[in-house]
């Protein structure tokens, strides 16, 4: 009789497999890929006294935020929510002078990052709905498809301007 | 009287199955290294806040990391649980950041390019403004003026 001798693993490999995948599944809930996204600004330059030009006062939209994270826009008191249609009122108000729109925004020194960083970024995203509505008339594309130069070409009609003003300290939170 | 032949047992697999450890292995080590591409460890809690206005860092070589927060549980000892500065891998006060962005500008070798640099900001949340401003004052001081301050994407509101 002819016995056929088997040749069989002596390790079997489908364990490996579930053994990499464990790993992987770890790797891949416990560690994060660092953000790497982020909302640019270009700050002020640097004068040495800090005088708050007075331009008309028709086209500055004055924020200020203080330590207890509560805004007041132009005098009264508002709501995140309103920031991006009062900064697209200011810059569409005067048909002629959106180049000299300003916002400017003064924070206390116990404000939150958190709402800086929202009041900040409402006054972008009304500039930026500026922006691609201005794109798509003039150019019939998306602000972010267009080439450098037709977007600079756009900022230079409506050029982002956001002036800070020195914090106040008039309460200091630890 | 036909014979049957037993087919019982079933046979090897079709495909073979033992690649498939390798391919994983290759996901696995390549999340171990994407991961750890920090240069420097973090020593401050952060979690950044969230923002819809978001754009990625254009270069990596031209940024410099500036993270603003309270001290992790080790450092908490030396440092207190006040928010602090840490730049690179050390904690610094503001008025060392003009030196430290010196320092990183000569790091970038075609000078032409200093110009573009950023500085990708890093800051809890829950950070008050104070220590914020005096970090941006100094890097206006310096005329270090673009700055990116990161966040994490809020998604559709």
């Amino acid at each position: 009789m002819k016995t056929k001798k088997r040749v069989t693993p002596v390790v079997s490999a489908g364990s490996l497999a579930d053994v990499a995948f464990l790993l992987l599944i770890f790797f891949l809930v416990a560690t994060t890929i660092q953000t790497d996204t982020g909302l640019n600004v270009l700050l002020p330059a640097w004068t040495e006294n800090m005088e708050s030009e007075d331009h008309e006062d028709r086209n500055v939209l004055s924020i200020i935020i203080n330590s207890d994270n509560e805004l007041l826009i132009e005098g009264e008191r508002g709501k995140l929510s309103d920031l991006q249609t009062r900064t697209e009122q200011l810059i569409l108000k005067e048909a002629e002078s959106p180049k000299h729109a300003i916002v400017s925004l003064q924070n206390d020194n116990g404000t939150s990052y958190e709402t800086y960083l929202a009041v900040y970024n409402e006054i972008k995203r009304g500039y930026n709905h500026i922006w691609e509505n201005e794109s798509l008339r003039r150019f019939g594309q998306h602000y972010d498809d267009l080439d450098k130069k037709s977007q600079v070409a756009i900022r230079k009609n409506y050029p982002l301007v956001i002036s800070e003003v020195e914090p106040s300290t008039i309460a200091i939170n630890q | 009287m036909s014979k049957f032949k037993k087919k019982g047992k079933k046979g090897a697999p079709a495909i073979t199955t033992a690649s498939l450890p390798d391919i994983v292995f290759m996901l696995l080590f390549f999340f171990m290294v994407v991961t750890k591409m920090r240069d420097s460890e973090v020593m401050v809690k952060i979690q950044v806040p969230n923002a819809s206005e978001l754009q990625k860092l254009e270069k990596k070589s031209l940024v410099t990391h500036i993270y603003i927060g309270s001290p992790v549980e080790k450092y908490i000892s030396k440092m207190g649980t006040a928010p602090r500065i840490q730049l690179n891998d050390q904690f610094a006060d503001a008025s060392q950041i003009p030196l430290f962005i010196a320092n990183e500008k000569t790091k970038v070798t075609p000078a032409k390019l200093r110009d573009k640099m950023t500085c990708a900001m890093r800051v809890d949340k829950g950070v008050k403004m104070g220590i914020v401003t005096d970090v941006k004052t100094e890097l206006r001081k310096i005329d270090f003026r673009k700055v990116s301050y990161l966040a994490t994407d809020l998604g559709e509101q």
